[in-house]
């Protein structure tokens, strides 16, 4: 199974056929990130729109998944309904483990089937399923059905989309396994505009252990580190949920539509309080011991008589951010309510909450009325954000509809745009500072973990443009690596580099072992450059005046050295993509699609 | 003598470590399926997990359903020894055996745990455990009357 090439399944849904790829370049992508941007270089069309049939849906796994723990994510690769550009979303849940164990390094998804479908895959099968039936079906009973439909409990994994994938929403997820998600950029809406409403992938393969007896010492060490030190404590404890009590203390929690970055009604949100009452238990993405999956629980009166009903809702800090502060809803319980409505019609839990606080403070203001929001929108109303969330995910209206293709398109219609809190993309919870602002609104995901840069902000009031980029460029080479293994960012501080080289050795990947920096640099230029191929232009990306009224533990912000950073930062990303540089790391070879 | 028992799977959080190092170290081999210990969900996530794994039934019935005695019970305490060299891969025992607890790859070779116990030390809350069988247990009691 240790191979120096990618095998890869690529599926054409026009067909229901499909051939396995020998891709070639192994040794200088190493897989995750970096192959997802080398196939779309390949199977992609840079010029064509994002809904064009022949654009792949792209899911890739790393060289270590499955032979090491927290080597547990999928990247998924696609072009954006969002932006109209390349983009890339990554996602825990079962996919990644299912993918090794059929047998590939990515699965290409392109064409679009004739009518709503399921793809079902496996070591030995693959099928496209006509499912008509599934269509306007929310997530829960979407997964529940393709459950029943496909065989294969425990080791196969379900990615389905909702309501707003089929209504081709840019903030469309893909559920992955229920409780983690494609969440950002609308990968939910590509596999709308394919007519594809699930992907099932049965992991049912067996492979021959590397032959020597380096890997069980070196996987003793990994595990030991993960279970039996404090080093992954944070994430399976009160989980990334610890970060609301620490964020607001710096003021820097975005609160109503970023009005506010500290509000004493934290309390009704922490980590703490979460765990303490509404925590049911801990779950686990495979392949991965730390177990930093919390779920809590909606629990509601649905008829007289004491009839209740309850669901299960992962939360964590950055949905907490989204559907509680930003929008002022301060009860635990009413914040799992409204994410468990996001998750039955599928939307980005982020870009969905924070695109609704736009909207209430639109509606404060006047701008928007009912006739537009069709439910009254405020601050701290659960009720009206759980039938505002079903409305965005439908596109139910012209206004909606408007809302679901990004809140910048609506507030160019509506107007708005000023306070409209957009970074590349619906932000991510750290008002962190200027640092962070640039590097989300430039940043290829436009994901706080595309850099360090909200940590930055959080250790540094010095404004030095140089040594920010210097930092940021700096940093990005290390994820870009870490994210084509494709290891889980939680589990960094065990896979630095000595770790990982050991990791790579110790199965046979010793030129990736050797050539770690380079091949993070590499992966780097390649996803920009295929970016760039498709429309990406930093001084086209605009900060909202709603920034500059920001106030942190380092003050307000300063807009002269907010611009001058964008600006800089902006010219160290082109310099990424320069000829010399593609050169140097030999990507001049290849050509735009 | 004492068999593996799955006794807290409600603490089970899916992350399959177990079957991991059951396949690793026991069958050289890099899967969630051919171990002796497989999770699966019990209805869906939401309805968390279930272990699937020898019960150590005395007498047991993949045993006795095999036909060329590749399957044979273990001499006492409950659990079967499968000889890789003796089995015709029919798939009895599997068929026989009333928890699913044995896997049949897809070269249709049946992997069962061998009550080792080298899988519970992988499982990072606990839910498994050594413990003396009910078999054993029983004949304890019926040496002690």
């Amino acid at each position: 199974m240790i191979r120096d090439y990618f095998r890869v399944l690529v599926v054409d849904l026009a067909t229901g056929k499909g051939n396995v790829a020998k891709i070639e370049g192994r040794n200088e992508f190493a897989g995750g990130s970096g192959l997802g941007a080398l196939l779309f270089d390949i199977y992609g069309h840079a010029q064509r729109p994002w809904d064009d049939p022949d654009q792949p849906l792209i899911f890739s796994i790393g060289a270590l998944t499955g032979l090491f723990p927290l080597m547990s994510k999928t990247v998924c690769s696609f072009k954006s309904p969002y932006h109209d550009q390349f983009a890339e979303s990554h996602a825990g849940g079962r996919s990644a483990l299912a993918i090794r164990f059929a047998d590939y390094d990515a699965i290409v998804i392109k064409g679009r089937a004739p009518r709503l479908s399921c793809l079902s895959i496996g070591m030995s099968h693959l099928e496209v399923k006509d499912v008509q039936f599934l269509a306007g079906k929310d997530v829960f009973s979407t997964g529940k059905l393709l459950r029943r439909m496909f065989p294969g409990s425990g080791h196969r994994s379900i990615l389905r989309i909702g309501p707003a994938g089929e209504s081709l929403s840019g903030m469309a997820c893909i559920n992955a396994d229920t409780y983690r998600h494609f969440g950002r950029l609308g990968s939910g809406g590509v596999m709308g505009s394919k007519n594809l409403k699930g992907i099932v992938i049965q992991g049912d393969g067996s492979f021959a252990l590397p032959d020597n007896k380096d890997y069980s010492k070196v996987f003793d060490e990994v595990y030991e580190k993960m279970t039996g030190t404090d080093m992954m404590s944070k994430y399976h404890n009160l989980g990334t949920a610890a970060n609301l009590n620490v964020l607001n203390e710096l003021k820097s929690l975005p609160w109503r539509n970023l009005q506010a970055t500290k509000d004493d009604d934290i309390a009704g949100i922490t980590g703490e309080k979460f765990a303490d009452d509404t925590l049911l238990r801990n779950a686990a993405c495979a392949g991965c011991p730390v177990g930093c999956i919390h779920l809590g629980f909606v629990r509601e009166k649905f008829m007289e008589q004491n009839q209740y009903m309850y669901r299960q809702v992962a939360y964590d800090y950055e949905p907490i951010f989204a559907t509680g502060s930003m929008l002022g809803v301060t009860d635990a319980f009413h914040v799992l309510a409204i994410m468990d409505e996001i998750e039955k019609v599928g939307l980005d839990v982020m870009s969905g909450g924070v695109a609704l606080a736009w909207a209430t403070e639109a509606f404060e203001k006047g701008i928007i009325t009912e006739k537009e929001t069709i439910v009254p929108l405020a601050f701290g109303d659960a009720e009206g954000y759980k039938k505002a969330v079903n409305y965005l995910g439908q596109a139910e209206n012209e206004f909606y509809a408007a809302l679901s293709k990004g809140t910048l398109v609506a507030a160019k219609k509506y107007g708005g745009e000023d306070f409209a809190c957009v970074l590349g993309q619906e932000m991510a919870g750290y008002a962190t500072g200027e640092t962070f602002y640039v590097a989300e609104s430039l940043g290829f995901r436009h994901s706080h973990l595309d850099s360090g840069g909200y940590a930055w902000d959080q250790k540094n009031d010095k404004k030095d443009v140089d040594a920010v980029c210097d930092f940021l460029i700096g940093d990005e080479t290390g994820r870009a690596f870490i994210t084509s293994m494709v290891a889980c960012l939680f589990g960094r501080g065990v896979y630095n580099d000595e770790q990982l080289s050991a990791c790579l050795k110790s199965v046979g990947y010793t030129e990736i072992a050797e050539n770690m920096d380079t091949i993070g640099e590499r992966v780097r230029a390649m996803r920009w450059k295929v970016r760039f191929d498709t429309g990406y232009d930093p001084d086209a990306i605009s900060i909202p005046k709603r920034y500059n009224e920001v106030t942190t533990w380092k003050g307000k912000t300063d807009p002269e050295y907010l611009a001058a950073l964008k600006k800089e930062y902006g010219n160290r990303i082109r310099n990424l993509v320069s000829k010399e540089a593609l050169i140097r790391l030999g990507l001049d070879k290849y050509e735009k699609n | 003598m004492k068999t593996l028992t799955a006794a807290h799977m409600e603490r089970c959080i899916g992350c399959h470590s177990c079957s991991f190092a059951c396949a690793r170290q026991v069958h050289k081999l890099l899967s969630w399926n051919t171990a002796g210990i497989r999770i699966s969900s019990s209805g869906g996530l939401s309805t968390g997990f279930v272990a699937k794994v020898c019960l150590a039934c005395d007498p047991a019935p993949c045993a006795v359903a095999c036909p060329t005695q590749a399957m044979s019970p273990r001499k006492k305490g409950g659990g079967v020894i499968h000889k890789k060299d003796l089995c015709i891969r029919c798939g009895k025992c599997a068929e026989a055996c009333p928890v699913d607890a044995i896997y049949l790859d897809l070269k249709k070779r049946p992997f069962v745990c061998i009550h080792c116990g080298r899988c519970v030390k992988f499982c990072p809350h606990e839910c498994l455990e050594m413990r003396e069988s009910e078999s054993t247990k029983r004949a304890k009691k019926e040496d002690a009357l």
